[in-house]
């Protein structure tokens, strides 16, 4: 079995390698390479390492990803408990609309933040009112904790799911014997549950690092002027400089850093995945009993209510709300066909595209994510740290540079995709694909190779071996994998907004219109199509959810 | 799996050619976001020239731009339209245009036409200048900015939202305006009181406007650098019929920037005739009398009629602050760097 075994794994790992060799590594390098030519503008890249202000770039990018993490996973990590161990009414329901954060775009997010805490939002409004208080108590207006607080909103998901899951497939038994023997709560969470949850919530918490550390629009809106990430230096450098040997140097310099910390991940986490998965039912949610139960059941319902939900309702209040009270107009003046120009967008186009985009980009994420999240599981695989960071390089990589590396290097055929709709599905998908294989590996690694060794000898193919023991193992978590898939394309991340696209518009890019230019029928309209984008991408979730073969409630 | 994968790439072959034997009636114009253009408009032209318009947008002004010149050597697009003044000696420097002398040329002043031979051709004009929200001045009776001079005294302290010039394009069109009004020596000075009366700095225009502009979002600045076709915009996308404009435009002594925004065709195009026939139509009536509502500018044309929204609420700037496109392309970093000093650090 060994030879076939080993081929089959890198048959495993070359479609997701060749997929990122053109749309990845090709465009990357021929953008690098351009940059770095005599004559490419700017010259002026001596400046970069003269400059104090690029250390504080670096450092600001640092720190600001590693706190936010922290408070993502410190926040999110009681609620991933609640979530494995507890049966709520309204559970699939406010774990889907956990996930809605991830979609909108930056600019409704600080609308929604500002309507809840901004100087005249509804809290301040309040305190001043009954608080006694002449002037906003709150005030939050680029500063460090708006930003970090946004990073948490987008980012609380990825753990709450990612670690839920994983939570709830822990065999109850072990815990239980442990209990049994005379372990203290304490001493059965420290030496038995969290070793055991450490892949997964390294796993996320992995991801929400790369994203903090590569994030943008968050950063450019909400932490003002003052602060800036390296991505947001690196669009400045690029598009209103011109300057592209900086920018290409500030793209190398943060794909380096990821890689470094990457590797780092990769050494520790690779062999700490110890095998419990089993075929064997693990414990079922059940209601929470008892006081202690009920107010841990509380205190994160609270939390999710508070930081998740509250400015998701704060944004349907702000599109029902006209300048003479409640009204529908925004709603109705999104689907009149008054507008006579050529990009005015229906919702029904826009909502008809974004889902075609997205379904095609999940499809295409799952597919390669399996398949190179199956090779990476094996320990058998050579070099596989290197594979594994390879793997998630695209989602560290700025955004403004793969997208003008799609430019100068997908202009011929069989590649000629530059004005090719293909492309926005693509380039969503390079994203995305890194999230599922980071949403199967943890997974995936811990199905016991007994299994596997067993059913081998009983004569079933490599093939047959992964298609019955692998696959009904991870479902739940290709689930997972697919619905972030979803949501990476719902929201229009990544090289998306720094290539050309004809005119094929979707919910973010129609906020992004209206958001454009003046008037209260354009804001209106605008949070009107943010909160249609928010009912769509919740009953996307539940139909995923509910497709999802290993489905149960 | 790699049966899939071979079946996709095959899909992509198919779509390609499928693509490129229709190329041969269309005509791609590359443009930024905010473009905007009527149906009406737009197809009355691909039915006379039977050609079929298809718009690339590339991102903001910057950005579309820089994809332009990076893709120079395979262009993209027949057409771009859309580089300002600030970006215009930069987009001639980079060679990708070719010169095109339109017949319609004769009818624009000269103070638009800024390339003696015609690669980049004048299209729309607006002017980058303060908006203040009007009713918050009358509630406080305090009398609204009429200059750049009444933003630094201290009864102004805490009204103003500014763009970051490094990162947006009115921004940067308001810093030239200080530069232009007060000249080299003196626009720090203006800024560093600037930043002594609490001015807020936003990185874009969305979030200075629907973010913290009193009239517009809520905002506690009842000042904001916009253009001066604003408040007709705030008119005309009103949910509720308004008599007045709820903002206003400040384009008096010097305080106003213009932007003009040109068009020109692409090296490398494959339909140079098709392309020049639509720079025509762009400077032609019809598209010109387009522009003020789709796109919020003034049409070059002064053939062009206004629309009633436009002739009663917007301004022209009459003396708007000038710098010429090669003082520009040869200051702004240093501009910007200073700026930045001033302000942020």
């Amino acid at each position: 079995m060994k030879p076939s075994g080993i081929s089959l794994r890198w048959a495993f790992l070359l479609p997701p390698l060749l997929f990122l060799l053109v749309f990845y590594f090709q465009p990357l390098l021929r953008i690098l390479l351009l940059s770095y030519s005599p004559g490419s503008g700017g010259g002026q890249s001596g400046h970069l390492f003269t400059g104090s202000v690029y250390l504080r770039v670096l450092w600001f990018t640092f720190w600001q990803a590693a706190l936010s993490t922290l408070l993502t996973v410190f926040l999110a990590l009681p609620g991933a408990y609640v979530y494995a161990h507890y049966h709520f009414t309204g559970k699939r329901f406010l774990r889907a609309l956990s996930t809605v954060p991830f979609v909108l775009p930056t600019m409704v997010t600080a609308a929604a933040f500002r309507a809840l805490l901004g100087s005249h939002g509804l809290v301040n409004t309040w305190l001043m009112e009954y608080g006694g208080f002449d002037s906003p108590p709150i005030r939050m207006e680029q500063t460090v904790s708006f930003f970090l607080l946004a990073h948490v909103f987008y980012n609380y998901t990825l753990v709450l799911r990612i670690v839920g899951e994983f939570w709830a497939r822990i065999d109850t038994r072990t815990t239980e014997a442990a209990a049994l023997l005379g372990a203290s709560p304490r001493q059965v969470f420290c030496r038995i549950t969290l070793p055991l949850l450490l892949p997964a919530i390294s796993s996320s918490a992995l991801l929400v690092f790369i994203f903090c550390f590569t994030s943008f629009g968050i950063i450019l809106l909400l932490g003002g002027p003052g602060h800036a990430t390296i991505e947001v230096e690196i669009y400045r450098q690029a598009v209103h400089l011109f300057n592209l040997p900086m920018a290409a140097s500030l793209s190398l310099i943060q794909i380096m850093m990821n890689f470094a910390l990457m590797w780092i991940y990769a050494r520790i986490g690779r062999d700490s995945a110890i095998s419990f998965f089993t075929d064997t039912l693990p414990g079922r949610p059940r209601p929470a009993r008892g006081l202690g139960e009920k107010a841990l059941l509380a205190a994160n319902l609270t939390i999710i209510g508070l930081l998740l939900a509250a400015p998701l309702l704060a944004l349907v209040i702000a599109s029902l709300s006209g300048r003479e009270g409640i009204t529908l107009a925004y709603y109705f003046a999104l689907f009149s066909t008054k507008a006579q120009s050529v990009f005015a967008i229906a919702p029904g186009r826009a909502i008809a595209n974004s889902l075609f985009f997205a379904l095609s980009a999940t499809a295409l994420a799952v597919a390669l994510g399996l398949s190179a999240s199956t090779a990476l599981s094996a320990k058998t695989l050579r070099f596989r740290t290197f594979w594994e960071v390879v793997i998630l390089l695209p989602l560290a990589t700025s955004a403004v540079t793969l997208g003008f590396g799609f430019i100068v290097s997908l202009n011929r055929p069989p590649f000629d995709l530059r004005d090719s709709l293909l492309l926005i599905p693509l380039a969503h998908t390079l994203v995305a694909f890194p999230f599922v294989v980071r949403c199967l590996l943890p997974a995936q690694r811990s199905i016991s190779p007994s299994l596997r060794e067993a059913a081998s000898l009983l004569g079933a193919s490599p093939m047959r071996i992964w298609y019955r023991i692998d696959l009904p193992l991870i479902a739940r978590a290709v689930g997972i994998g697919a619905i972030f898939a979803f949501s990476v394309s719902m929201g229009e991340f990544g090289a998306t907004s720094f290539i050309a696209r004809p005119h094929t518009p979707t919910m973010p890019v129609a906020v992004f219109r209206f958001l454009s230019q003046p008037g209260d029928l354009n804001y209106g309209q605008a949070m009107a199509m943010s909160c249609i984008l928010m009912l769509v991408t919740v009953l996307g979730f539940l139909s995923l959810e509910k497709l999802s073969p290993g489905h149960r409630t | 799996m790699q049966k899939l994968t071979i079946r996709i790439l095959t899909l992509l072959a198919v779509l390609q050619v499928g693509t490129t034997c229709l190329a041969e009636q269309n005509l791609t114009v590359m443009t930024h976001d905010s473009f905007n253009v009527s149906k009406k408009v737009i197809s009355a032209f691909e039915r006379t020239h039977q050609a079929r318009v298809i718009f690339l947008k590339s991102g903001d002004a910057g950005a579309a731009l820089i994809q332009a010149i990076l893709a120079k050597d395979a262009p993209m697009a027949d057409v771009f339209f859309g580089v300002d003044n600030t970006f215009f000696s930069r987009a001639l420097k980079a060679d990708i245009f070719i010169p095109y002398d339109s017949p319609l040329l004769a009818g624009i002043a000269d103070h638009f036409r800024l390339d003696p031979s015609n690669r980049l051709v004048p299209v729309t004009y607006g002017d980058v200048c303060l908006n203040y929200d009007r009713q918050w001045f009358t509630k406080k009776g305090l009398a609204p900015p009429s200059s750049l001079e009444d933003l630094v005294k201290p009864a102004y302290k805490g009204l103003t939202v500014v763009e970051n010039p490094a990162t947006s394009s009115p921004g940067l069109a308001f810093l030239l305006a200080t530069i232009a009004h007060f000249g080299e020596k003196g626009y720090l000075d203006f800024w560093q009181g600037m930043r002594a009366n609490d001015t807020l700095v936003a990185n874009g225009w969305e979030d200075a406007y629907y973010g913290h502009f009193t009239a517009a979002s809520k905002g506690d600045r009842p000042i904001v650098v916009s253009y001066a076709s604003s408040p007709p915009a705030a008119v005309h996308f009103s949910s509720t019929p308004l008599a007045e404009a709820p903002t206003a435009a400040v384009v008096d002594n010097r305080s106003a920037f213009r932007q003009i925004e040109f068009a020109g065709i692409l090296r490398g195009t494959k339909h140079p005739e098709l392309a020049g026939k639509f720079i025509d139509f762009l400077l032609d009536v019809p598209f010109q009398e387009d522009v003020p509502l789709q796109m919020f500018v003034f049409p070059v044309n002064p053939a062009a009629k206004l629309p009633e929204v436009f002739s009663r609420y917007a301004v022209v700037a009459r003396d708007p602050a000038e710098v010429s496109p090669a003082d520009i392309e040869a200051h702004r970093e240093r501009w910007l760097e200073e700026w930045t000093t001033v302000m942020l650090r």
